[in-house]
């Protein structure tokens, strides 16, 4: 396996899984909290993706492929957001005083009722992402990357850029990270600290809805259970980053992707062929396992924040 | 009309109960100081009155208004505006974030920046780190800073909790006069202290708490000069 191919594979991958921990990020940055039912969110942009697609083609609405994916995409958008909104107040703004366990437990049970309404509404079948965007290769230095990739990477570079420069430069920005650092003093400058919390859950959950598409995309397909997995990576990639951390979940993102596309590479060469690259997932839980004994602040992260 | 009346307070934690009835009021452009040991419920009365706790019983007036049920983040525009104990400054935000911060809720934004350099006129220091994190400043500075910020939000009453707190003699004079000087520019000032005697000797009136009850209230020099005061907080 060629080296480059590898690393382009693991920045596709990697920009992903940065797009939605950032989602992780933000809302442990704001209350403290994991929200597990992030990816499920994910999973029901793609879902919706995939639907909207099959309606406008029933209807026989004949676009580009991509201005039908973009079409498809202002309905999950709004939809995954609605549901993020939707996520934080039932099942954490009415824990917001209790014990840290407690919204820990609402957001797993939250996440398996998703999955399940999922299977409801869609399903158990891996359902096909239709071949709408262009699958044709670019070759970069003897490695091959798609078209559709290297718009997922380009895609997801801007929208990381504009989502730190709306964090660092513009008074929601200034009121998210005031909120994050101390609520009560944020509500004594006149900062709806709910409204600040909502408005994070549901950004978050844009760029999530944005990466489910992506992911199913990239693969062709989608599944109700895709969620799981994907969410726990890119909590992965948050947490290697350093949870809290918006610049942290994008090194971690991007270096998580790296690091699993290399070892999927690699893990043959590496175990005499005893292991094949469908082991590919157990990188993500030792990096989850090495950072978490090493270094629970992650790369980038300071130590525990402070709250007041 | 007062501007700030208090009627028959009570505040409490569970069941501890922190303040047991108090009355007070505050007129338009007076300088009044809440004095008391630590654990009297001055910080509590404070809360209460900007909301960030809820009364159990009793009635606040601000303006003519109840204002008991108020959302803690309507008050800023109201007028009322709380420089927390131990100043609550946004750590990780740079100093200028922070000014900017106080002046959140309102939306003129180049009256914002001329209040910001007239800031920065008052606390040099200020200036010279203004794109410096908040949490990188001297307790002193971030004294400065939690009152610029306050001065930003344009209060008309001005809440202060305890802002001589920790910080060396020389700051806490510079501190002190800058109460005087936003007081004589019109805005009306309840300061909390335990520093007593710098307290009473700025302020128009006082209020002295014990254990959750106003005990003593009057003219600040009558307060200074009685010897219950004196015997109790001055140390003489
Ligand atoms: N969040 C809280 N929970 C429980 N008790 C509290 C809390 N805050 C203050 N108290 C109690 O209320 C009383 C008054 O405290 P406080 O208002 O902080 O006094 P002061 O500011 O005068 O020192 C004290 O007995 C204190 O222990
Ligand atoms: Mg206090």
């Amino acid at each position: 396996m060629d080296f480059l191919q590898q690393i382009l594979n693991g920045l596709v991958l990697g920009s992903i899984y940065a797009l939605i921990a950032l989602g992780y990020t933000m809302v442990y940055g704001i209350m403290g909290l994991i929200n597990f039912a992030h990816g499920e969110v994910t999973m029901i942009g793609a879902m919706v993706t995939i639907t909207v697609l099959g309606v406008l083609a029933n209807a026989g609405v004949d676009l580009p492929g991509a201005v039908m994916v973009l079409l498809a995409l202002m309905v999950a958008i709004p939809v995954c957001m609605l549901l993020g909104f939707t996520i934080e107040r039932v099942a954490y703004r009415p824990l917001r005083n209790a014990p840290r366990l407690a919204p820990l437990i609402t957001a797993i049970g939250l996440s398996i009722v998703l999955q399940n309404l999922a299977i409801l509404i869609w399903g158990r079948n891996y359902i096909p992402f239709p071949p709408l965007l262009p699958h044709d290769s670019v070759n970069i230095f003897g490695a091959s990357i798609t078209v559709l990739q290297v718009v997922i990477i380009f895609l997801a570079i801007a929208i990381m850029v504009g989502l730190l420069l709306m964090v660092e430069k513009t008074k929601l920005g200034r009121a998210m990270r005031a909120t994050s650092q101390n609520p009560a003093v944020a509500g004594l400058m006149g900062v709806n600290v709910n409204t600040v919390i909502s408005m994070t859950f549901v950004i978050g959950a844009g760029l999530g809805a944005i990466a489910g598409v992506m992911v199913a995309a990239n693969y062709d397909q989608a599944h109700s259970h895709m969620g799981f997995l994907i969410g726990l990576k890119a909590f992965t990639a948050a947490v290697l980053g350093g949870i809290g951390n918006l610049g942290g979940a994008v090194v971690g993102g991007i270096l998580l992707g790296v690091i699993e596309s290399l070892g999927a590479g690699y893990i043959g060469d590496l175990t005499g062929g005893f292991l094949g690259s469908h082991y590919q997932d157990i990188f993500a839980f030792m990096v989850l396992i090495l950072v978490l004994v090493f270094r629970p602040s992650g790369l980038l992260g300071e130590r525990v924040a402070e709250r007041a | 009309m007062s501007l700030l009346e208090v009627k028959k307070l009570e505040v409490a934690y569970g069941g501890i109960q922190a303040v047991k009835g108090i009355d007070l009021h505050i007129e338009q452009g007076e300088l009044v100081t809440l004095i008391g040991a630590n654990g009297a419920g001055k910080t509590t009365t404070l809360k209460t009155l900007v909301g960030l706790v809820k009364p159990k019983s009793g009635s606040i007036s601000y303006d003519g208004n109840d204002c008991t049920k108020i959302p803690v983040h309507h008050f800023v525009s109201k007028g009322l505006s709380l420089v927390p104990e131990g100043r609550g400054v946004f750590s990780r935000l740079t100093v200028e974030e922070n000014l900017r911060m106080g002046a959140f809720y309102r939306n003129d934004p180049n009256a914002i920046n001329a209040e910001i350099e007239h800031v920065y006129e008052l606390f040099p220091r200020l200036k010279e780190r203004y794109k410096q994190l908040a949490g990188t400043l001297s307790g002193g500075e971030q004294q400065m800073l939690a009152m610029g910020r306050a001065i930003l939000a344009k209060p008309k009453l001005l809440l202060l909790d305890e802002p001589s707190m920790g910080l060396a003699p020389i700051i806490v004079q510079k501190i002190f006069e800058i109460v005087k000087m936003i007081s004589q520019q019109g805005v009306t000032i309840l300061l909390v202290e335990q520093n007593a005697k710098l307290a009473l000797e700025v302020s128009d009136r006082g209020y002295v708490m014990e254990s959750g009850k106003i005990t003593m209230s009057g003219p600040a020099q009558e307060l200074l000069h009685s010897d219950a005061v004196k015997k109790a907080y001055l140390g003489e």
